[in-house]
């Protein structure tokens, strides 16, 4: 029995032994499968930054305990599959954003929606595979946000502009920081990606520094505009350097040597500052506009390095309406983009202001200003950037609500062009409370300039200048204008008799039905709304 | 290949509804929509901080920090300043 007993025990051994060696061998194939599909996703994904599981487990390998990086939060496929979302979903968000941007009426959300869909993206970001340096990221965050918020906050209305211009400035900068990134680590997987993160490196690195000269020219930094001879060559001279070298880096790869690739960085800020250098003031609203659209195409560009979708059709929706906005401001301006760019940038106009004006300046007072719009019934008010300058829109605004008291209609006369970009007197204005319903625009209002009593035009000067319609000889001949001179009376709120930014005579100022009223915005505006209320 | 080619069909694809998106916006609200789509390409703050994420060595680093200072300053700044600019709109009918 007991030999019986003993042999059973054997067999039994036996046969554990054997399903154990069995399940070790199972788990040996299982384990070689694991591995090689592991090793196989790796390889399927080769562009660098994204989700690779080889990235994640050696990031897992370095973490010695305690909490872990936020990129191993989430296990590895749900990971990217949350992060892809959200990046869907803040594309989707910026498109809707803008498209409610197109209304005053949903305008706000608008810029909410996009808001979120910007904060969803980069918080799922901190999830990102294979990333480190988290103390680094937090930090860089409160340093750029606490500027940023600051400025935003507190910057008059009047300086908008170039605010726009400097945090424009600062996408670029950052576009073409991650192309250095990138071409410097040398993992850009083929010559493609390379190309493309050359040409984001090029256009971001020229929309920092030319978006800075825009700043400092707008901030009245810097006054004067810097032309000498031969000034186009020596850009293009610069700027086809720039390309040689990008061309040189894209040849190389990623051998590609540091010296080659910071003198192509640094030729291509200093290509931003030449080129923008030139460039006068008036003409700064349509640089600024086409530095937006580059720095939106160099997002997307770095996007497709980055494989980032959320970076590619942002990017690309804005450097696409950036371009058409660009179109239109210049069309605004009577100008083409080449001519903004590449001309005597505004100087030459001064010269073919030769003719002689028939005529006189007729000087009038506050009083009769103020009895002639009291009794009107309908009165245009023309605001140009003078207003601004003045600080006059609070007056005014008060102004227009006296005179409604009184029954007089009351319209807002806004030319595409009037203040520093187009729709920059209704952002002025609507910072004094005028409502949008009162302001027309261009087309809307030119028809009705016959049947207005009283067009009371305050620091505007050649978006009212008749000659645009009369004399092919003007520099302005063909730009679209408001008809303020068609009116019945005409009053123009002016400081002295200087010419406007084109440097041309206005010959409305000289018509048997223009009167003058010489002063400073603000006081004129105080003392009109004075006497009117005193009517 | 026909990765490029995807890429090329996002990008005309992207191009084509930026264009379209913004060619209805009046003229009122131009600067407001220029600031609003300065905020957008704000969105290279997700890159910069992939690339400061990826960074090794000190140089790539500093690049990638700098990176990540500039474009939020771009997305907060965008932001706040669109934000302001929009608040003032209101109409005489209806609200203050």
């Amino acid at each position: 029995m007991s030999t019986a007993t003993n042999q059973q025990i054997q067999e039994a051994l036996d046969k554990t032994e054997q399903s154990l060696s069995q399940s070790q061998q199972d788990f040996q194939a299982l384990k070689g499968v694991v591995q090689q599909q592991l090793t196989g996703t790796g390889e399927t994904i080769v562009m660098p930054g994204s989700a690779t599981v080889a990235d994640t487990t050696k990031a897992m390998e370095t973490v010695p305990g305690g909490f872990p990086p936020p990129s191993q939060w989430i296990p590895a496929p749900w990971g990217s599959l949350i992060i892809e979302t959200s990046y869907f979903v803040a594309a989707v968000l910026f498109i809707l954003g803008l498209k409610r941007m197109s209304s005053p009426v949903t305008a706000r959300r608008g810029i909410i929606w996009a808001g979120i869909g910007m904060m969803v993206a980069s918080i799922v970001t901190f999830a990102y595979p294979g990333m480190s340096n988290y103390q680094l990221i937090l930090l860089a965050l409160v340093v750029g946000t606490i500027p940023a918020f600051w400025f935003a906050k507190k910057v008059p209305m009047a300086s908008m502009p170039q605010m726009i211009a400097l945090y424009n400035g600062m996408g670029g900068g950052a576009a073409a920081a991650i192309a250095a990134v990138e071409i410097i680590r040398g993992h850009v997987p083929n010559t493609m990606v390379h190309t493309l993160a050359i040409l984001g490196a090029l256009i971001g690195s020229i929309s920092f520094s030319g978006s800075m000269v825009a700043f400092a020219k707008l901030q009245e930094l810097m006054k004067k505009s810097w032309i000498f001879k031969n000034q186009q060559w020596v850009n293009l001279g610069l700027f086809t350097v720039t390309v040689l070298l990008g061309l040189v880096i894209i040849i190389q790869g990623n051998e590609a040597a540091g010296a080659v690739i910071l003198l192509f960085f640094l030729l291509a800020l200093v290509f931003g500052v030449m080129m923008t250098l030139p460039i006068g003031g008036a003409d700064m609203p349509v640089v600024i506009s086409m530095y937006n659209a580059f720095t939106g195409l160099a997002v997307g560009f770095e996007g497709f390095v980055l494989n980032n979708n959320a970076m590619i059709i942002a990017g690309v929706v804005v450097g696409a309406s950036g371009t058409l906005l660009t179109q239109l401001m210049a069309k605004a301006m009577n100008r083409s983009l080449a001519n903004v760019l590449f001309s005597g940038f505004g100087a030459k106009a001064g010269e073919v202001s030769t003719e002689t004006v028939m005529g006189s300046l007729k000087p009038i007072d506050a009083m009769d200003a103020a009895v002639m719009m009291g009794y009107a019934k309908q009165v245009v008010i023309v605001p140009g950037y003078g207003m601004a300058v003045a600080q006059a829109q609070h007056k005014i605004w008060e102004l227009t609500k006296a005179l409604r008291e009184r029954d007089v209609i009351v319209k807002f006369a806004i030319h595409p062009v009037a203040g520093r970009m187009p729709g920059h007197m209704n952002v002025l204005l609507a910072e004094a409370g005028v409502p949008y319903d009162l302001i027309s625009d261009l087309d809307e209002i030119n028809a009705e300039f016959e049947q207005t009593d009283v067009a009371l035009v305050i620091g505007a000067n050649d978006v009212v200048n008749p000659v645009a319609r009369i004399d092919p000889a003007s520099p302005i001949y063909g730009m679209p204008i408001l008809n303020a001179d068609k009116a019945k009376n005409v009053i123009v709120i002016k400081r002295g008799r200087g010419t406007g930014f084109a440097g041309i005579e206005n010959h409305l100022f000289y018509m048997d039905n223009t009167r003058m009223l010489y002063g400073d915005g603000q006081k004129m505006a105080a003392e009109l709304l004075q006497q009117v209320k005193a009517l | 290949m026909l990765e490029a080619f995807m890429a090329l069909y996002i990008f005309m694809l992207a191009a084509f509804t930026g264009y379209e998106v913004i060619s209805r916006v009046p003229v009122i609200l131009h600067t407001p929509l220029m600031s609003g789509s300065n905020f957008i390409h704000g969105i290279v703050l997700v890159g910069a901080m992939v690339a400061l994420g990826q960074a090794d060595d000190t140089l790539e680093k500093t690049i990638g920090f700098l990176g990540v200072v500039l474009a939020v300053g771009n997305a907060v700044g965008g932001y706040f300043v669109t934000e302001r600019m929009l608040e003032m709109f209101k109409s005489s009918k209806g609200g203050a």
